[in-house]
This record gives structure tokens, sequence and C-alpha cells, in this order.
């Protein structure tokens, strides 16, 4: 795999990253933290992270929520912290046939690779995917070392 | 590596490693009223004109073209897959196919099966002697 960068141990912090967040998962999931319906506790929503040059990138799938219903903020710099209600449709008869779609409330917090501007994060929820914005701070750019010819 | 990704998607709407050519298939709330079946699915990331929808001989398909979307590299973390959906229902209720109706908002379809007439439920009056 082609690395442009140099980040000897990127992979195996990335490695210990996933691990953790796993176990964090496995136990919010069947720990303290969610016991009880509807509460989705903190393993919801599943979140992508990718980054760029400039950005970091954290998306997930929320369908059919609004921004108004979310809060997302970051703190101490690379805390991005989801917080929300997923709330179930309201209906006055029937029967429910199947109920595979999760609802409840969630608080998810997830630790960023590199700090951001906290202020200048940007959220946008298009067709139920949420993507947010972070801008990584001036001095966590990669910088370009210019090479002078002789 | 691989493992780990699998594992983290946690059959949110996924069901299998994520590979861009891979169906998902979405997640449904079925509800029956005396007059309709009523489906909900989640179907994130689907915009109305890529969704098919189709009922045939009591089947019924839904069938959504879903865009990449993420990095051209690596993910940081990646803990869900994306990917077309599909998925097929039996319906056993006699349904009124033409007047079927269909949303979609902010990826969550809600789908209207009204009941042919003669399959909702009669109320038998008594009559006291």
């Amino acid at each position: 795999m082609p690395r442009t960068r140099w980040e000897p141990f990127a992979e195996l912090w990335r490695e210990m990253e996933n691990f953790r967040r796993e176990m964090d998962r496995l136990f919010e999931r069947w720990g303290f933290e969610s016991f009880g319906w509807p509460e989705l506790g903190l393993g919801y929503p599943a979140v992508n992270i990718w980054e760029d040059e400039s950005n970091v990138y954290a998306e997930a799938e929320l369908p059919g929520m609004n921004l108004e219903d979310l809060e997302i903020y970051v703190t101490g710099r690379n805390q991005l912290t989801i917080k929300g209600e997923r709330k179930a449709p309201q209906v006055e008869k029937g029967t429910w046939l199947r109920q595979e779609r999760p609802f409840g409330a969630f608080h998810r917090i997830i630790t960023l690779p590199v700090d951001v501007d906290a202020d200048k994060v940007e959220a946008r929820l298009q067709h139920g995917v949420l993507t947010i914005t972070m801008p990584k701070c001036a001095e966590c750019r990669p910088k370009k070392i210019p090479v002078r010819a002789e | 590596m691989a493992n780990i990704a699998k594992r983290q998607t946690r059959g949110e709407v996924a069901t299998a490693e994520p590979v861009r050519t891979v169906t998902y298939s979405p997640r449904v709330d079925v509800l029956e009223t005396a007059d309709e079946l009523v489906l909900y699915a989640d179907l994130p990331g689907v915009r109305p004109e890529d969704l098919d929808l189709r009922f045939e001989n009591s089947e019924l398909t839904i069938h959504a073209k879903v865009a990449p979307r993420g990095p051209e590299g690596e993910f940081v973390l990646r803990e869900y897959g994306i990917g077309d959906f599909y998925r097929t229902f039996t319906i056993s209720e006699d349904i009124d196919a033409d007047k079927i109706s269909a949303e979609l908002k902010q990826g969550v379809l809600v789908l209207h099966l009204p009941k042919r007439e003669k399959a909702k439920p009669k109320r038998i009056t008594v009559k006291a002697e």
C-alpha cells in the first residue's frame, strides 16, 4: 500500500484505536450504559471516518431524522459528540407485523485521529445521511517541505 | 483489519463485508390495519429517482441504488458498508395494486398497500330477537 506521508506508527495506532472502539461498543451495548429499551445507547449510530489533507470527515446513517433533532459538537479538540433521539412513527391503530428499525435516544462520543477546529465544524443531513466536516487545526495539517535543487 | 470492520457493522443495515458491489437488506417495520398494510423502510442515502418499487403476483420488491460515498482511499474507521438496497416480500393479503402509494423522505420509505374491499373484515351485525 503506497503511503505518501511518513507515519511509522499510524497503522498500529489505528489498529489499537479500532480495538479500543470495538471494546467500547461491546460494553456500551451489553454493559451498564444502554440497559433498557428504547435507549439506543452509546454505540448508535455506526460511524465511518476518513480524512484528507485539510479535513476529517465523519458520516452516519440517520434515516428519518432532521438536523434540529441532533446535537453535534467537538470538545477537547478531538472528541466528537453526536446526540439525538430517533422517534418511532406515531400510529393510533393497527398491529406491528415486523419491527426491525431502531428507535430511541442515543449519545455517541468518538475520538478523532487529529485535533480539529471546533468552531468551523459543519454538518449536513441529506437523504438520511449525516456528514460532518471538521477542518484540521492549522498545526495538524501535513507540512510541505520545500526541496531546493542546487 | 477486515475482521474488525466486519464485526463493527453490527448489522446496522449491513449484512456483509462492505465492498462497493455488495447489496444490503434494508430494515423495515410493517403495520397492519383494517384497511391497509404500511411498510416503513430505512433507506439512507437513497433519492426518490434511485428507488425501484415493484408489486407483482403478491411479491413486493424494493431495489434502491446507492452511489458510493466516502474516501477514495482508506477509512480511518469503517463501521458500516455502503451499497445498494434490495429486499423482497411475499404479501399474503389481497392488495389493491392500483392504489399502492409510496413516499420517500429523509431516507425513509413509507409504502401504503391498501387491502382490496373483500379482504377487509366485515362487521356482522347481530340482531336481537
